[in-house]
């Protein structure tokens, strides 16, 4: 069994409003490493909040997460930003490239406040675009790329820290279908490569292709039928 | 603590190099080369204008102590000033002329004082005729009784003939020089058949007319009398009456200070405080005054300007802060904290405020030596103030960012990412 990548112990959000909204309610959820897992539901079931928990973008209400084995309620900012920069790697629906800059600058930029040399940002960033399979448009500016290629961007950006956790929302939310499956093989085929991967997403489709799928509803995280063997044990509950 | 802090850490804080930021700054700025252009413009006036200001007065001013120097700065005046006005004595001795000559600066020293010629102190009456043969009164002039150095220290031209020299005045020879003016009065216009004018009773051959003097312009209504002549004719100076020996000295250009401090002990080491000695102002204090007034005006222009310049890259800025929040939310996702979003926007502030401060201080430069060459000047820059003259951009700049970094640092990244 490989250890816990994502660990929740009771973990909840809620908004002190007024009026007060619970966003997520306190549940337990453990995603090891190696995983490929989709938090699925509709707008508005409370998958951002998931998103923004996890990747350590917001704060929970309740409960204990821990990621990688590091509880992180007692961390103060700096380590929570650390941790996230360091072992996280986040692709977003509208991708987020920096437009006026090439694809492989906009790689780099991961590695710019992680302390990687400056001398190995270059080769590295060129690495994980081939890994992408985007070696060849690596000086296109991101504004010129395709959907698909700036998604495949957005993806050796995220990749390029080796992270423990790749965390996308919605990565195929602004593509056409033929492009969203290949974005699909490539998520697949970094999961072959023993990245942990969460995918959130509405798309039921999307949520097919991974091995795992944890449907969230009104703010509930329920573990959904499990269609393959499972690489390790997962379990999804409701939290006390 | 802090050590006991540092060493619970779970993970390696995430950084971002000066050279990195500096990196960042550069990228940002030439993104949008065109907005960076207008943004900077303020600042470039703002620089320009303060650079053009201070090389200009520099380069005024630099004008105006030239022309200062060339005359006024040069000359230095001694008055025999005794504590006891009727003391026989004179104040200068014979040799005063030699005394000061030897003096490393003097290029022309002479003692002179108003002859005492007319009666009862009233100007001498001076006549082209003898008072045997003329019918009305003599013209109304002043004598002056002046050494050959006087003459050489008020840089006196002549007409026709000549100016008395060191012969006449050991001599005592009975001789006077005209100036211009004086000379018409008398109607005398030629020199050949050797004219003689008549003081009160006393006759003296006039042995030149002075056309022009550079000092002293009164001279050229003045009959001038070689100071040994005039004492034998009309007594030494000073004493009752009160018309005290002076002694003008021309000195070389920078010289008027150092000439001014020694010329009393040269001319009477034994009583240096019987003499009162009168020097230039000082030029630099002259040339600093005029940098003051002028400039004083002209800077809080070019302040009004970079406060210009500052609001425009403020709002620029802010701007910038608001339209690239999703970048900044990215950032925060990729490891940046708040401090490092500060960072990078006080350093792209700081960029524009820097290329602003670089071109403004090109513009400032081009204007003061296009004024100077218009003018046939010699440009003055001060490399103090042309040089860190970028840097003023630059600090404009950083302030400009204060509050627009500020205020990007404290974007949260879950509301960054939702735009």
């Amino acid at each position: 069994m490989t250890p816990p990548v994502i660990e929740f112990a009771g973990v909840g959000k809620r908004y002190p409003g007024p009026p007060q909204v619970t966003a997520l309610r306190p549940a337990d959820l453990v995603i090891r490493r190696g995983e490929y897992a989709a938090v699925v539901g509709p707008s508005g079931s409370g998958k951002s909040t998931f998103l923004n928990v996890a990747g350590l973008l917001d704060r929970p209400s309740e409960g204990v997460y821990r990621l990688d084995g590091i509880d992180t309620a007692g961390l103060d900012e700096r380590d929570r930003t650390a941790l996230r920069g360091r072992r996280i790697g986040f692709v977003f629906q509208s991708f987020h490239l920096l437009p006026h800059r090439s694809a492989l600058e906009n790689v780099m930029l991961s590695m710019l406040y992680t302390g990687v040399p400056r001398g190995r940002r270059r080769a590295k960033a060129a690495a994980t675009l081939d890994l992408v399979g985007l070696a060849q448009r690596a000086h296109a500016p991101a504004g010129r790329l395709s959907g698909g290629e700036r998604q495949r961007v957005a993806f050796a950006r995220a990749l390029v820290n080796r992270p423990s956790l790749l965390l996308c929302d919605e990565p195929t939310g602004n593509l056409d279908t033929a492009t969203a499956g290949t974005v699909l093989e490539l998520i697949a085929e970094l999961h072959a490569d023993g990245f942990t991967v969460v995918v959130v997403t509405h798309d039921p489709g999307v949520a097919a292709g991974a091995q795992r799928a944890v449907v969230i509803r009104d703010g509930t995280l329920t573990e959904a039928e499990p269609r393959a063997p499972a690489a390790g044990v997962a379990q999804v509950g409701e939290g006390g | 603590m802090t050590r006991d802090r540092r060493r619970t850490r779970v993970v390696r804080p995430t950084r971002l190099s000066v050279r990195d930021a500096a990196d960042e700054a550069v990228a940002a700025v030439l993104a949008r080369p065109a907005r960076a252009a207008l943004t900077v413009l303020g600042t470039l006036v703002g620089v320009a204008a303060f650079v053009a200001v201070l090389g200009l007065t520099a380069t005024t001013s630099g004008q105006i102590s030239k022309r200062f120097t060339a005359l006024a700065a040069t000359e230095v005046m001694v008055e025999d000033a005794p504590a006891d006005p009727a003391l026989a004595d004179p104040g200068f001795p014979p040799d005063t002329e030699v005394r000061l000559t030897r003096l490393n600066g003097v290029e022309a020293a002479g003692v002179h004082w108003e002859a005492s010629a007319g009666t009862d102190g009233a100007e001498a009456e001076v006549s082209a005729r003898p008072p045997s043969v003329r019918r009305e009164p003599g013209e109304p002039l002043t004598v002056v009784a002046a050494s050959p150095g006087y003459l050489e220290a008020i840089h006196a031209t002549v007409g026709s003939g000549r100016l008395y020299d060191t012969f006449h005045q050991k001599e005592g020879q009975r001789v006077a020089v005209l100036g211009k003016a004086a000379a018409q009065r008398l109607g005398i216009t030629r020199l050949d058949h050797q004219p003689a004018i008549f003081i009160g009773d006393t006759a003296l051959t006039v042995v030149g007319i002075v056309e022009d003097v550079r000092r002293r312009p009164e001279t050229l209504l003045s009959v001038l009398v070689p100071s040994s002549t005039a004492a034998l004719l009309w007594g030494e100076p000073g004493g009752a009456e009160g018309r005290p020996a002076k002694v003008l000295i021309e000195t070389r250009l920078g010289a008027a200070q150092l000439i001014g401090g020694q010329a009393a002990v040269a001319i009477r080491p034994d009583r240096p405080e019987r003499l009162k000695v009168t020097a230039p102002p000082d030029p630099r204090q002259l040339r600093d005054q005029v940098t003051t007034d002028l400039g004083g005006l002209f800077l809080a222009l070019a302040g009004i300007c970079l406060v210009i310049g500052a609001v425009g890259i403020a709002n620029t800025t802010l701007v910038a802060v608001l339209e690239r929040t999703a970048e900044i939310g990215l950032r925060r996702s990729l490891g940046a904290r708040g401090r490092h979003i500060a960072a990078q926007f006080l350093s792209e502030s700081a960029a524009l405020g820097f290329l602003g401060g670089l071109a403004g201080t090109c513009a400032g430069v081009g204007t003061v030596v296009a004024v100077a060459v218009a003018r046939d000047w010699t440009p003055v820059l001060e490399p103090l103030t042309v040089l860190p003259a970028p840097l003023v951009g630059a600090l404009t700049g950083l302030l400009a960012g204060l509050y627009p970094a500020w205020r990007a640092s404290r974007i949260e990244p879950v509301e960054a990412l939702r735009r």
